[in-house]
This record gives structure tokens, C-alpha cells and sequence, in this order.
């Protein structure tokens, strides 16, 4: 890790509230936690492990801080079976393949001048690492971030999808910033990239994992970050339709459902409300754009009774 | 590293967090960076470094809060050398009066000084090793007197004993001064006691509750067996939920190969074995719910219920005489809520073996298949009604195992209208099952079946 350089010097990284401001002008709407994580990770070189319910800006942090730092952005996305050669690196076969093809003859002229089968082999032998070089390998995105030469942003995306043995793959990668590949030797990352690391919780990650990144979990969020973050996405919405419409979210939130809407639906509502050019929230409009927010058939039928209650006390906000 | 912070990763590590010597060198790098100045930002930055879970994160913020809630660094402020203790020999005016300033201080809105005073005087106690509520009062008094109350407490029983009315005025507020230094001490104390004491205290009644008999829970057990049921369950989850699929050497996976190779004109580079996908636990769990054994089909039940993410084929039956499907009612309701429904709806008939097995070979018939494994938990008291032997041989025959837990000792096995006995002839296992480690045990056996 000590002979890497020092990384360049980003105005943008310099403290938790420049980390904010930047973030804001991608319109990515930051918390303190969320600017914290992003500081320590760079200051640290640690990567920040992201957790949270689905839809609440985990990968399109990552994006953002790309954007915001004008970074390069590698995206890894895991899935089960996922493995070494399409996260880290293969060799071209095809090309090596066809070298063969094309040097069998001059095999001829290197091999003709020796005289003993010792000094062919000999000969041979120093070509050997030809064809397991760096020509060969094709880089997939854990390897193409360590070669990057200026920041990038690695965003190892739902890696609570990809199976254990992928884990312990990615220890080395987060620990060191190196990949070893046996044939050529072990490759250290020119600049460390920021690595975001996103999951879903669909299984519990290793302590190993874990123990290795900062841990940043992100809810829903409450009704003043909500308000901004609807505003910055959603610009066209007025302030009276906004402020009822996080009222709303934030009520049916609370109520008996398996999946609630999170951020990601309240942006997609707030268009579809102005795509209806809605001014006020009415029962009616809700009913019917409901499928917006809620996802399961279940859930929907679960509100239906409280729809007419939720959006009165939601109107009385204003 | 810094004492403040290797005693709050201590404080940490005793809430039960846990926390890695890697971890807390994280810690320490984050401190250099942002110091103690800003409390709310220190405490994101080393949640975001110490606290790995969403439980431990809510550890965390408490012990924090706790922790920082007065200055807790002697160190913070600069002290004058603790180790000059000359000052002790030549007792007398001038340490009371640096005692009253001190306090008098504190009240005129200065209470930093005083406060880092009693932090390094408690430390000096030893008050970190403080366990029970009961010891409160003698490390108060413990700290106090390293703080050097002994000439102050002197000089005000000289004047008690002698009283005049020059010296009234005085002794007031030497007695004034001592109990307001007293209750700084002891808010001190208590938060040390908050930190470092209280959660000794619970892990160590927790171990004793996993090994007590679950028939005798007092209310205040319940909710401690709760909370050690939800982290036996987790030990079991990480045991049981590695490794999905086995490797089987050397067969090769001919279709998977030529899929693989496509991109190399079908030139077989890359091997694909075939493998074994692991059976997936299938448990079906049959609970007496009649009152002689109902606290015990209650944390079996609990347990089950922590391990849904590792049991995702589970079956649940509670019965006293018929048969019911309790999933309903544990997935919708708060567990508590759930279990108390169960006991009043099905739990009061007369225990009826027989017909709890008929009912199932009825309607559940085809829940036990070759991978499911069975657990029955009850005493096998059924009243002398027909045990229905030939349905339980022949459950016994298409499950992988069935397990038996029953919570009386093997000796009263068989005597009376138990049939215990007969049934454990057909059962893979029985085990007398009387804590929550013995369920515990039992789950991890049914577990270790599928590998």
C-alpha cells in the first residue's frame, strides 16, 4: 500500500461539507452520514459497504460521487455464479489461439539454428511468457479500476447477490487494492479507487467483508430530506403538491405493508402527479395513480380503506 | 491510542458490539481526522467504522451518548500532573480551599474543570470495574476520597463539634460543597456503571437463562431469553447457511463446457463440472401446545422464527387434539401476540397424540417427503387414546429424520399415559429437552442433516 501515490488532490474531497456541496450540484441530495462515509473512505482507503431497503439512492450514490468528482465509474454487478474471470480478468484464448497459428512457422527459424533438443528447449523456453502477458489478459472491472491512472469510483453493485466464494474474492481487491494473477504477478492499484460497495440484504454478508469497509446503512428518509430530494429531481412539482404528497408518503410509510415506497417511487409519483397535472392530492387521484407507489397487489388493497383518510390528512398539511 | 478511546471501545465491546483490533485502529485514524470537537460528527464518523449492523449501530449511539454525555477525557483538559501528589502531606486550608473553588466553580456555569477532576479521580478508583448496581456507593466514595474530601470532611467535623457562630457560615458551605460534589461523583459513577457494569451483569444472567429450565421463566427471564434466543440463532444461521453446493470431482459437465468454450470455437479451455446442489432444510415442526408444555413449544417456536432466513421451507402445526397451521398467525402478528393466540385458540383441549397424527397424515400429508425433517415437541401424554403408532411409523418412514424433543427426563418415559416409549422406537432421535441450549442443540442437529 506504501508505494502507491497520493491521491490527487480534489478540492471536492477536502471536507465532509465540500463532499455535500458537490454532491448537490449532480442533484444528489446528501446527508451528513452519507458525506461522512464518502470523506473517511477516501481519507481511510477503505471502501464503504452501503445497506438499505431498495430504492433509497445506494447505487445512484455511487453514480453521483462519479459525476461529482468526475471520476471514472466502474460498475460490477453481481449475480449468483459470478467469478473470477468476469470480475477480474481472463485470457484472450482466441487471440493466444491465433498467435500460435500465425508464429507455428517462425518456430521453424528460431528452433532450426540449435543443434541439441536442450538448446530448442532452451530457446523455446524464453518465449513462453509471450503469451501470458499483459496483451493477452482482458481486464474486467476490478482489474480495469486498479489501472486506472486519475480517481475512479468502483461500484460493486448488490454484492449481497453473488456467492460466497466471491466474497473472499473480493478481500484482496478491498484490503490491498491488487489483483495477483499468477502468470504475471501481482498488479497495485496506480491510484485507489473509491470503491461503494452496495446490498440489498438478501443474505448477511461475511464478518471477513465487512470488517474491511465502512458500514453505511441509509432508510427511508424523513419529510424535510424527502422534500428536497422529490424538489431537486422533480423541479416542474409546486410547493403545495410537494409538501402534500411527503405527507402522504410518509404516512402510508407507516402503515401495516410489506414493501414500503421508498425514494425512488416518491420521484416516479411526483411525475406521474404532474404528468396528471394534479395541483392538489384528491382521493381520486391517488386511487388511481396508486400503483405508482406501491409495488404489490397485495399491499394495495391492504391501504384501500385508509386511502380516503390518508390523503384528507395529507391535504390538511398545507 | 487514546485511553477515551480504547474505554469507549471497551464500553462498546460490552454492550455486546463487536469489535475488531482492526476496527479500532480504524477508529483511531478517524479521531486524528476529526477530533473530539465535533461531538454529532464524531459519532457518525465512528459509526460508520465500528458499528457493522443496524443493531450494532443502535448500540452504538447509546453507548455513545452515554459515553461522551460529560467530558470523559481527563485528558481533555489540561490537569495538573495527577501524579504530584505532594499536595497530600501538606493537608490542610489551602487543599480545601482548592476543592471549594473547584465546586464552587462548577456552580458559576465552570464545570469542566470539575468534571474532568472526577473523571481521572474515578478512573483512579478503578471505578471501570464496576458490576453491580450494589457497588454504586462505595466507588463514590471511593473517588471522593481521591479527589481529596478527607481535609475538607476534617475541617467540617472540627467545626461541628466546636460550633460557634463565626464558624456557622463556614460549615454550611463546607456541607453544602460536599454533597454537591457527591451527586457530580455519582453521576459519574452511574454512567460508568451504565456502561461497563449493566451489560456485564446481563450477558452473565444470560448465560445462566439459556441454562435454566424453561418451565420456570419469570417474566424478566422472558424478555433476556429473547434477546440470547435471537444470537444463538444467528450462531446457527452463519454455521448452517455456508456452502449451497458441493463440487463433485471429476464428472464433467458436458453441456455447461461446450457453453462456456463458445467463445473459443467450442476448443474446451475452461472445464465445468457438474455439482451437487445441497438440500435445502425442510422442517416441519409439530408443537404440543397443551399447558404442561407449552413454554417450551414457545421458544422452540421462537427459535424456528429466528432462523427463517436459513429455514425457508418451514412448516409449523400446534395441537393439544386437532391439528392447526399456525403459519397465519406467526407471520402476520408481533410474536408475542401470535403465541398468545395460539395458546388460548388451541391449547386448551385435552392432549390427543393420535389425533393430531391423523390430522396431518390428512391434510400435510405431502409436506414430509425424503428431505423434510420433523420435529415434534411435547411430553407424549395423549390420554390414553390411541397413539396412532402406524401413522407415526409411517411418517417416520417417508421423512429424512424425525426428532423428538420431550421436556420430561427419560426416567418418567413410559410411566403413567406417556407413550413415549413406544413412539421413541420409531424416531430417528429423542432427546429430554429442558433449555434453551438444549433446543438450540436439537435445531443444529436437524440442521446438520443436510449437508
Amino acid at each position: 500500500m506504501q508505494k502507491t501515490k497520493p491521491l490527487p488532490a480534489t478540492d471536492a474531497l477536502a471536507s465532509i461539507d465540500a463532499i455535500t456541496a458537490a454532491l448537490e450540484t449532480v442533484g444528489y441530495i446528501s446527508t451528513k452520514p452519507i458525506s461522512t462515509a464518502l470523506y473517511l473512505a477516501h481519507h481511510l482507503r477503505k471502501p464503504v459497504l452501503i445497506e438499505g431497503p431498495a430504492g433509497v439512492g445506494k447505487t445512484d450514490l455511487a453514480i453521483s460521487a462519479a459525476k461529482a468528482l468526475q471520476f471514472a465509474l466502474l460498475r460490477l454487478q453481481c449475480y449468483e455464479g459470478l467469478d473470477d474471470s468476469k470480475a477480474l480478468y481472463e485470457w484472450k484464448y482466441g487471440k493466444q489461439l491465433l498467435y500460435t497459428q500465425i508464429l507455428k512457422d517462425k518456430i521453424g527459424h528460431v528452433v532450426g539454428s540449435t543443434d541439441t533438443m536442450d538448446q530448442a528447449f532452451g530457446k523455446l523456453k524464453s518465449f513462453q511468457d509471450l503469451f501470458f502477458s499483459r496483451d493477452f489478459l482482458e481486464a474486467r472491472p476490478l482489474l480495469q479500476a486498479m489501472e486506472q491512472g486519475a480517481g475512479s469510483v468502483l461500484l460493486i453493485d448488490e454484492v449481497d447477490k453473488s456467492d460466497e466464494a466471491f466474497e473472499a474474492l473480493l478481500l484482496e481487491v478491498l484490503a490491498d487494492y491488487q489483483v495477483t494473477i499468477p502468470e504475471i504477478g501481482t498488479i497495485q492499484a496506480q491510484v485507489p479507487p473509491l470503491v461503494i460497495l452496495t446490498s440489498n440484504d438478501t443474505r448477511e454478508l461475511g464478518d471477513a467483508l465487512k470488517r474491511r469497509c465502512l458500514h453505511l446503512h441509509i432508510g427511508f428518509p424523513d419529510a424535510a430530506l424527502e422534500t428536497r430530494v422529490v424538489r431537486a429531481r422533480v423541479p416542474a412539482i409546486s410547493e403545495t403538491l410537494l409538501a402534500q404528497m411527503v405527507a402522504f408518503v410518509q404516512a402510508l410509510r407507516a402503515e401495516n405493508i410489506r414493501k414500503p415506497p421508498s425514494i425512488a417511487e416518491s420521484v416516479d409519483w411526483a411525475r406521474t402527479l404532474i404528468l396528471m397535472h394534479a395541483s392538489q392530492l384528491d382521493e381520486a387521484m391517488v386511487r388511481d395513480t396508486l400503483n405508482v407507489l406501491l409495488k404489490r397487489q397485495s399491499d394495495i388493497l391492504a391501504v384501500q380503506d385508509r386511502l380516503p383518510d390518508l390523503s384528507r390528512r395529507a391535504r390538511e398539511r398545507t | 491510542m487514546d485511553r477515551t478511546l480504547s474505554s469507549f471501545i471497551r464500553a462498546l465491546r460490552a454492550a455486546g458490539a463487536e469489535v475488531s483490533t482492526g476496527e479500532a485502529i480504524d477508529a483511531a485514524r478517524v479521531l486524528a481526522m476529526i477530533g473530539y470537537g465535533d461531538k454529532s460528527e464524531l459519532k457518525t464518523a465512528f459509526s460508520l467504522v465500528l458499528a457493522k449492523t443496524l443493531p450494532e449501530k443502535a448500540i452504538h449511539d447509546r453507548v455513545f451518548d452515554l459515553f461522551f454525555s460529560a467530558p470523559a477525557t481527563a485528558d481533555a483538559t489540561s490537569s495538573p500532573d495527577p501524579d504530584d501528589d505532594s499536595a497530600t502531606d501538606k493537608a490542610g486550608a489551602s487543599e480545601v480551599e482548592q476543592l471549594m473553588s473547584l465546586v464552587r466553580g462548577a456552580g458559576g456555569g465552570n464545570a469542566d474543570q470539575l468534571m474532568a477532576e472526577i473523571a481521572q479521580a474515578a478512573e483512579s478508583a478503578g471505578v471501570d470495574d464496576i458490576r453491580f448496581p450494589s457497588q454504586i456507593p462505595y466507588y463514590v466514595r471511593q473517588t471522593m476520597q481521591q479527589m481529596g474530601i478527607a481535609p475538607l470532611e476534617a475541617r467540617l467535623r472540627d467545626l461541628l463539634l466546636s460550633p460557634s457562630p463565626q464558624t456557622h457560615q463556614e460549615a454550611t458551605d463546607l456541607a453544602a460543597a460536599r454533597d454537591a460534589l457527591q451527586r457530580h461523583v455519582r453521576v459519574r459513577v452511574d454512567q460508568r456503571f451504565q456502561l461497563f457494569g449493566k451489560p456485564a451483569t446481563e450477558s452473565f444472567l444470560s448465560d445462566v437463562a439459556v441454562n435454566r429450565a424453561l418451565g420456570r421463566m419469570g417474566s424478566a427471564d422472558l424478555e433476556r431469553m429473547k434477546i440470547a434466543v435471537a444470537r444463538m440463532a444467528k450462531r446457527l444461521a452463519t454455521k448452517h447457511s455456508r456452502r449451497r453446493r458441493i463440487t463433485s470431482r471429476g464428472k464433467l459437465d458436458l453441456r455447461g463446457t461446450l457453453r462456456a468454450n463458445a467463445s473459443h470455437d467450442f476448443i474446451p479451455f475452461n472445464l465445468v463440472l457438474k455439482y451437487k446442489r445441497r438440500d435445502k432444510p425442510r422442517i416441519v415442526a409439530i408443537c404440543d401446545v397443551s399447558a404442561s408444555v407449552s413454554q417450551q413449544a414457545h421458544f422452540l417456536l421462537l427459535f424456528l422464527y429466528a432462523l427463517r432466513d436459513t429455514i425457508t421451507d418451514l412448516s409449523t402445526f400446534a395441537f393439544s387434539s386437532q391439528l392447526y397451521d399456525i403459519a397465519a398467525p406467526l407471520d402476520t402478528l408481533p410474536f408475542d401476540d401470535a403465541m398468545a393466540f395460539i395458546l388460548q385458540e388451541y391449547g386448551s383441549g385435552s392432549t390427543d397424540y393420535g389425533q393430531a397424527f391423523a390430522d396431518l397424515a390428512d391434510r400435510h400429508w405431502d409436506l414430509i417427503d425424503r428431505r423434510t425433517t420433523v420435529l415434534i415437541l411435547g411430553d407424549g401424554r395423549s390420554n390414553q387414546t390411541d397413539p396412532r403408532l402406524d401413522l407415526f411409523r409411517e411418517m417416520s418412514e417417508r421423512a429424512k429424520r424425525v426428532i423428538w424433543l420431550c421436556p420430561e427426563p427419560p426416567g418418567r418415559w413410559g410411566t403413567g399415559d406417556s407413550c413415549m416409549l413406544q413412539y421413541r422406537t420409531f424416531a430417528t432421535h429423542v432427546s429430554h429437552c429442558t433449555s434453551a441450549v438444549d433446543i438450540e442443540r436439537a435445531i443444529d442437529e436437524a440442521l446438520e442433516a443436510y449437508v
